[in-house]
């Protein structure tokens, strides 16, 4: 069976939309951790 | 709170894996472009997201620059920031789309130059809140983004204005839409929604946390300057 090459297009940029969401949450979820860390720090130097 | 949280959670993933399968499976194919017309499932309802959280940045930025609200201020940026994922998303799907429909990816036209004026607009936003350490900040960020909104209404409207390749808006614009399609296209919008709604909430929070962390390391360095 041949692919359709339309395929390609339609498949790229559901993944690409996916992929700039799931970059975005990482971001945040890293920002996340290093302000619970800085929460931590400031908890423990009183 | 934490509850709300997760049940948000929940319903937008629920529905998203739903939209996902009505966008790629149950909505019928188009005669003239194929399959790769599905494309526009992921990207109108961004635009419509982007253009809907721009539209709060600027009510927020406006009772910031009345109020001196925080809270504005803080939602203004969230939305803004979320907005310009959105945005982002919605011009690499429709250049994707551009491709095998028109030949070209990109094209001058005028609603997608004013949709990049708009993304670089709010990305500059973005980067004077980021960078810049004046007081002033979310006074000048607030009045940017006054100008950046009146962009929004140029891009929609830009299609009765002006001669322009991007096609009409098929509710409003004088076309029409299999109901399937078009049931489709909505249940990805409410999704979309949600998970604007979901990720501007945790952002929201972030930024609540981050700023207390700032205001207490502010006072720590305060106290150990007093001692």
């Amino acid at each position: 069976m041949i692919p359709d090459p339309q395929h390609y297009y339609l498949y790229s940029a559901y993944i690409l939309t996916w992929a700039i969401h799931g970059t975005y949450l990482f971001i945040l979820a890293r920002k996340a951790k290093r302000v619970r860390k800085e929460i931590e720090r400031l908890k423990r130097s009183g | 709170m934490k509850h709300g949280f997760t049940v948000l959670a929940v319903i937008t993933a629920v529905l998203l894996s739903f939209a996902l399968y009505t966008a790629l499976v149950m909505a019928p194919v188009e005669q003239t472009m194929g399959n790769v017309y599905r494309i526009f499932y992921y990207h109108v309802p961004s635009a419509i997201v982007a253009f809907g959280l721009f539209f709060i940045n600027f009510g927020a930025s406006l009772v910031y620059l009345i109020r001196r609200n925080t809270k504005a201020d803080m939602l203004a940026l969230v939305c803004a920031e979320v907005g310009v994922v959105f945005c982002t998303v919605n011009l690499i799907t429709g250049s994707i789309w551009a491709r095998p429909v028109w030949g070209i990816w990109w094209t001058w036209d005028m609603r997608l130059t004013l949709t990049l004026v708009l993304w670089l607009i709010y990305v500059s936003y973005l980067v004077l809140r980021r960078f810049s350490t004046s007081s002033q900040t979310a006074l000048l960020a607030a009045v940017l983004a006054i100008f950046g909104a009146l962009d929004v209404p140029l891009v929609y409207f830009s299609i009765w204005f002006f001669r322009t390749q991007h096609p009409s808006p098929v509710m409003g614009g004088g076309g029409s839409l299999d109901p399937h399609m078009g049931y489709a296209l909505l249940l990805n919008f409410v999704a979309f929604a949600f998970l604007a709604w979901l990720v501007c909430w945790t952002r929201y929070r972030l930024e609540v946390a981050q700023r207390a962390v700032h205001e207490a390391e502010a006072m720590q360095s305060l106290m150990e300057g007093a001692r």
